[in-house]
């Protein structure tokens, strides 16, 4: 539902799937290609009505599958376009050659993920499994936790995208179902403050497409003599530095907003109730609201729990989890999608990687929980803090739980 | 916080039903969650949509197992599934039926009906038995917490266009009108 209060008032009531559409309009994109997916549909929607509307002034491209979606957004980035599409889970695999490239390109680009559990068994509902499964590939990703932070994050994406030390593709992860269609009170900025923090489109020259200067664009590069293994090395070697640079231009584009907009949001990761803390959950996503209201029901009992929630996951924020984390007794990391490698959550992993640099090194373990649309509510986060608090006492790591394996 | 379960069948529009009544609490101050339910949703089949009201800001972003109210669109979905699973002592339950209190089996945790025969109102307005906005009236009439004013401008922000926004602002006054309340003295639970 489209609903704007009053003419002049800011707050509306949206899910965030419109609160992206939104998103997109007051970054004033020039180019959009989407094709649509459940539970990404409607914000294909939301965009094609705003573009009839005449609110957001964009091309909008029906192409006829997610390939060319990236494929022709390439173009649009190689001439100087500010570029926007999204996806989920089959969508995302459909797109994944075109995928691989933009990053190597280092084309900047706001894609969001409205993340969707894979196949298979079939499945049409949330979980992270989409967004996780291409969590190598050179894209930034962050996680949202409110339909509000899915508005201010897309806007603020393009600014890190396109910042000079990072030319990055960046996905804005929003939780199929829960965040995609769930509703809430949003306030919506204005187009003044987000021209004031977002300035006009940011050229790649380095890639870009200009007819005085011909060249060719990703040349075959590489093999085992002549300049191939250097040069490979070089761009390999840039789009690495260019994913650590990022971590800074997170953290200054959320210090931009608060500064412009007024609304403050963890860039990198949230520490809540974390002062004092014996054990510690880790969230990532639209989880962590409930799980913030199970830490408070902890604390009420006198409990010392906290939580940590990753906001930033691709590049992984290795300093700032182990220092969130340093100190605690334990740690329960809650994932929404598996590592098949593994037999865990792939943030579970991250986070036990991080804890080598932590200066007091706490026991974890991981929980796997809200699959295919499952449910993560308090209930089963007080299962998380109980089970977390007996490795606080007798340090023994257990198997992996499985939170929604007997609901 | 104040916690709503509305239950219907696809294509009477519960989903949009929570969305209006979301922003009509909004625009009274209120801090809102609305989420819907999800499956392959077909005409017919029982449906759901949750809703959380507060004075402050709501973070959990979940279903509802515990509501203080329950909002039924649809006269049979409650043969389908239990729509009193998990309720709290002293909730609401408003029904859209033809029936009278009497007839109707109140569970002991009910303390607070308002009955609407919604059905028989849509037919009349709509010539379709699309009872959301309808219901939305009964439920503004039954428990006071939104007013019909804020529920009217939510249905003119809304979607709806010329003569289907008439009509549906004619069935949320209808459906606010013709609601009967009952109220019950708290009960022992059982």
């Amino acid at each position: 539902m489209s609903a704007v209060l009053k003419p002049k008032s800011k707050a509306i009531v949206c899910d965030g799937n419109e609160a992206a559409a939104w998103a997109v309009t007051l970054a004033r994109v020039d180019m959009v290609a989407v094709y649509p997916i459940t539970p990404q549909s409607s914000l294909v929607e939301y965009l094609a009505k705003f573009v009839a509307d005449g609110k957001l002034n964009a091309e909008i491209v029906d192409v006829e599958g997610e390939h060319s979606v990236l494929s022709v957004l390439h173009g649009g980035v190689l001439a100087g376009a500010r570029a926007y599409t999204g996806t989920c889970g089959p969508g995302l695999a459909f797109m994944f050659e075109p995928y691989l490239r933009t990053p190597g390109m280092r084309m900047p680009l706001v894609m969001s993920i409205v993340t969707r559990d894979t196949l298979t068994p079939q499945s049409v509902w949330g979980g992270h499994q989409d967004a996780m499964s291409v969590r190598e590939v050179g894209w930034i990703q962050m996680y949202c936790e409110t339909v509000q932070e899915v508005l201010d994050t897309t806007i603020m994406a393009y600014k890190v995208s396109e910042h000079r030390d990072v030319m990055l593709p960046v996905n804005v992860c929003h939780d199929g179902n829960y965040l995609s269609y769930g509703a809430t009170r949003v306030e919506l900025p204005t187009q003044e403050e987000v021209d004031a923090f977002l300035p006009p489109p940011s050229v790649n020259w380095h890639a870009a497409l200009d007819p005085s200067r011909p060249m060719a664009v990703d040349p075959l590069t590489g093999g085992a003599g002549g300049p191939g293994p250097s040069l490979f090395v070089r761009y390999r070697k840039g789009q690495c530095s260019g994913m650590q640079h990022a971590l800074a231009a997170i953290e200054a584009a959320h210090e931009d907003w608060a500064r412009i907009v007024g609304r403050r949001h963890a860039p990198l990761v949230e520490s809540y109730r974390m002062d004092d803390a014996e054990v510690a959950l880790v969230t990532l996503g639209s989880m962590t609201g409930a799980g913030k209201d199970a830490v408070d029901e902890a604390r009420d009992r006198g409990e010392r729990v906290g939580l940590v929630k990753v906001k930033t996951y691709r590049p992984f924020p290795v300093q700032a989890v182990a220092r969130a984390l340093s100190g605690v007794k334990a740690v329960g990391v809650v994932d929404r999608s598996v590592s098949f490698g593994w037999n865990c959550g792939p943030l579970y992993q991250d986070v036990i990687a991080a804890l080598q640099f932590a200066a007091q090194r706490p026991a974890a373990m991981s929980f796997i929980g809200g699959l295919a649309g499952a449910d993560i509510t308090t209930d089963h986060f007080g299962r998380v803090i109980e089970r977390t608090q007996a490795l606080a006492r007798d340090g023994q790591v257990g198997e992996t739980v499985w939170l929604n394996e007997k609901d | 916080m104040y916690e709503i379960r509305i239950h219907g069948r696809g294509g009477q529009g519960a989903v949009m039903a929570g969305g209006i009544l979301a922003t009509a609490m909004v625009n009274e101050g209120k801090y809102v969650v609305a989420v819907p339910s999800f499956g392959f949703e077909r005409r017919g089949a029982p449906v759901a949509s949750f809703l959380r009201m507060d004075t402050r800001e709501i973070r959990q972003m979940t279903n509802i197992y515990r509501p203080d109210c329950v909002l039924c669109i649809d006269p049979t979905v409650g043969r389908a599934v239990n729509v009193f699973d998990g309720i709290r002592d002293n909730s609401t339950w408003i029904q859209t039926t033809a029936k009278p209190i009497g007839e109707l089996a109140v569970p002991d945790k009910v303390t607070t009906v308002g009955l609407c025969d919604a059905v028989a109102i849509a037919l009349d307005i709509f010539k379709r038995p699309i009872t959301n906005t309808l219901m939305l009236g009964a439920f503004a009439k039954t428990t006071g917490l939104v007013s019909l004013d804020s529920l009217r401008a939510a249905v003119e922000d809304s979607d709806f266009r010329d003569a289907g926004l008439q009509q549906n602002l004619l069935a949320l006054e209808r459906g606010y009108n013709e609601t009967v309340v009952h109220t019950f003295e708290r009960r022992e639970a059982a």
